[in-house]
């Protein structure tokens, strides 16, 4: 029992990852019909984001310490950060400390400019060709997208620590009286996507600016028609699933460091979760994300892999490939949608 | 001749003088030149262009006659380079039955992922070759190399040992690859004056085996069924209606491309005879597709473009680092040639992703026929100040290259 708890809740956080993304993917291929393999360099930007704030917030000044000597005698060299100059030494190292989840902070602005550029400069003049021009084009500026990280910031994973009051392992087992032990940064994750994805629903059920995306999704020419600019509405929708895709990469940094192809390994899982849950189908993605991610944890276990050697590895792919045929509308598309 | 007419003779004609003359025609720079690292006539470079443009070749015959965009060809081009590193090191290294093996058994590989694949179009249809590709690449990797069953030695690639059957090795047979005794790594080194120009054999071989597939190709897209394939891409409902199912076509359009990815990659293992998992992933079937569209798709000599220069750019553009751009902007104030060598950096040397990333991205904006339109755009527009009477043109008609 504990062991089959554990592995939900290491399929949640890797699952919260897949249905941030595939959200995002969804709420793009929903609303304008382009599917983008961009999707994962946004992940990737939104986790550099916090690897820049955490390299901005550690740049220090010298100072030469006369009442100290290193161990050649010299005067010590003391490095000081400029937040602790400026807010003092103790704030300043709380910030410091708390770089990720500040990082939140500026993702958000930025993925929204990063979303809305990205479509008003490129995506916009794709939409009347056929679906393998935007797939390529996005592909293309995916690599684009991956170089220039790359040129900045190195091949390299850089580690980015989660705050030392989330780093660690917490026993999540006590409410219900069993003994599971967890990484809080991974619960604090699973609990930032779900106030995301809670969020996003929230914003699309409740006010009159998602009402109308939703109209815009269901037909888009009677909107139009309506007299209601659809196309900036949605222009707005593409900057916002830019925005989820980077604050998902934002948090996940602490899991996974970040490298410039985190993104490209995400992109083709997220794929198949959008898939299996249903093209355009908002539910369906965050409901196969975190299936999809659940199954993968309980087939990385250990009593799998002896069982059928790799099972890990093949296993989304495999279900992807059975749903497909089986269900080609996927768990909750609607019917008739993109069923071709 | 050939069954083919004058224009696609003449196409063949060029191809074929062009890969044959191939030592000669890249190694246009005397050896001890400051330009000699733009050569690319060496072996291991001139193998790799005809056997990529195998592999585009290949894939323009899916993607270019019937639009279907598979992102999952990486995998028949591994699966056959297992199955010819098998062949080495079941029978004995003669290339011939491990490039029969890797094509035989890439194109059924390819039937029963086609088989699937195909009963969905448009996204679905890339979206699930992706992941069966992906998922090729997983089982290469991890699950088909445990010590139970060892099929592709996972991480460290298969390879042949000293103690493997090798049946039909002789005893004097060269320990490498060979044609029936003649060493793919044999090369002949011709000296003239400054220059040197290499010709080796396992170039020959595949440059032989690319005019045959070149050649298909002009056949396949000639014949009433690349009529039919070009059909389905443009109006695949239209063909449903009027009654006829375009699944066995598709299919087959599938498969040869298959058979043509499992025939580039066994010549993979011909000229070097080790297969590893990172053949098959997924940017490596990206990579196909940038070679098809930046080149041309639907073109016949696109992908073999798009295929050369792509790995032309791989293999040279990577090379020049910042003392060779300081030598070219020399000529420049200091302080300039700094600057412009700051800006040139980031897009060269290690860099050269960035720009294959940028060129693919203004080919499929501006010019979604790739280099060949480039071409006949450049073509037709000096034609036409010709025909204006301007008698400014110089004649530069050649593919932007």
């Amino acid at each position: 029992m504990d062991a089959i708890l554990l592995q939900i809740l290491n399929g949640l956080d890797k699952g919260s990852a897949y249905a941030l993304i595939a959200l995002g993917l969804t709420l793009i291929f929903g609303t304008l019909g382009v599917v983008n393999f961009a999707h994962g360099a946004l992940f990737m930007i939104g986790a550099f984001c916090a690897v820049t704030l955490q390299r901005v917030l550690n740049l220090s000044f010298e100072t030469i310490d006369e009442t100290q000597k290193d161990f050649l005698g010299n005067p010590l060299k003391v490095k000081t950060p400029y937040v602790e100059a400026w807010f003092g030494p103790e704030a300043g190292a709380w910030i410091i400390d708390w770089a990720v989840p500040l990082a939140l902070v500026i993702a958000i602005p930025i993925m929204l400019l990063v979303g809305y550029v990205m479509e008003r400069g490129l995506i916009k003049h794709f939409y009347k060709r056929p679906h393998a021009d935007q797939i390529l084009v996005t592909f293309g500026l995916a690599i684009v997208m991956q170089e220039i990280v790359k040129y900045f910031f190195g091949a390299n994973p850089i580690q980015t620590p989660p705050p030392d009051a989330l780093n660690g392992v917490a026993n999540v087992g006590m409410l219900i009286g069993m003994d599971i032990v967890y990484p809080v940064w991974r619960i604090v994750y699973f609990c930032f996507a779900t106030l995301i994805i809670g969020g996003i629903f929230a914003f699309l059920q409740f006010t009159t600016f998602g009402m109308v995306v939703r109209a815009g999704m269901a037909d888009r020419e009677t909107v139009g028609l309506l007299g209601i600019n659809i196309d900036r509405r949605f222009t707005i929708m593409f900057g916002i699933a830019a925005a989820v895709a980077g604050l998902a990469g934002v948090m996940y940094g602490p899991i996974n460091p970040p490298n410039y192809h985190m993104g490209m390994d995400f992109l083709v899982l997220s794929f198949v979760v959008v898939v299996v849950g249903g093209m355009g189908s908002l539910p369906g993605a965050v409901l196969a994300g975190f299936l999809l991610g659940i199954l993968e944890s309980f087939a990385s276990t250990t009593w799998a892999t002896t069982t059928i050697p790799g099972i890990n590895q093949i296993i989304i792919y495999l279900v992807a490939i059975i749903v497909l045929l089986t269900r080609p509308r996927g768990l909750m598309g609607r019917k008739g949608v993109m069923e071709e | 001749m050939f069954g083919l007419d004058k224009k696609d003779k003449s196409l063949l004609a060029i191809v074929a003088i062009l890969t044959l003359l191939a030592p000669f025609i890249l190694n246009p720079f005397p050896t001890d030149s400051a330009m000699a690292q733009f050569n690319a006539g060496y072996p291991d470079l001139m193998q790799r262009f005809v056997i990529f443009g195998i592999f585009a070749v290949g894939f323009n015959i899916l993607f270019g006659l019937t639009g279907y965009l598979s992102f999952g060809h990486a995998a028949f081009l591994g699966v056959g380079s297992y199955s010819a590193v098998w062949m080495f090191k079941l029978l004995s290294y003669n290339i011939i039955p491990a490039i029969i093996l890797a094509v035989i058994i890439a194109g059924l590989f390819s039937l029963l992922i086609g088989f699937v694949s195909l009963r969905r179009s448009g996204i679905y249809f890339s979206i699930l070759t992706l992941a069966f590709a992906q998922m090729s690449f997983a089982l290469a990797y991890s699950v088909l190399s445990n010590p139970k069953f060892n099929l592709t030695n996972g991480e460290t690639g298969l390879q042949v040992y000293n103690d493997d059957p090798q049946i039909l090795q002789g005893a004097n047979a060269p320990d490498l690859p060979h044609l029936f005794g003649l060493s793919m790594r044999s090369t002949y080194t011709m000296e003239i004056g400054p220059w040197a120009f290499d010709f080796n054999a396992g170039y020959y071989v595949c440059a032989v085996i690319m005019m045959v597939a070149f050649y298909l190709a002009i056949r396949i897209f000639r014949s009433p069924f690349g009529m039919m394939l070009r059909a389905v891409k443009s109006n695949q409902q239209r063909m449903n209606y009027t009654g006829l199912n375009t699944r066995p076509y598709t299919l087959a359009a599938f498969v040869i491309s298959g058979m043509y990815a499992g025939l580039a990659g066994g010549l993979m293992a011909a000229m070097d005879p080790l297969a590893g998992a990172e053949r098959m992933q997924w940017t490596a079937s990206g990579e196909v597709v940038l070679m098809t569209i930046l080149g041309g798709a639907g073109t016949l000599i696109g992908p073999v473009l798009g295929a050369g220069f792509i790995k032309y750019f791989e293999n040279i553009f990577s090379k020049i680092n910042d003392n060779v751009l300081h030598g070219w902007f020399a000529f420049l104030p200091d302080g300039l040639e700094d600057f412009v060598v700051t800006i040139i950096h980031p897009f060269v040397g290690k860099g050269w992703h960035l720009t294959l990333g940028l060129m693919f991205m203004m080919v499929v904006i501006f010019l979604p026929g790739g280099l060949v339109e480039g071409g006949q755009r450049l073509a037709a527009w000096v034609r036409g100040k010709r025909n204006k009477g301007k008698d400014k043109t110089t004649g530069k008609t050649e593919p932007a290259e």
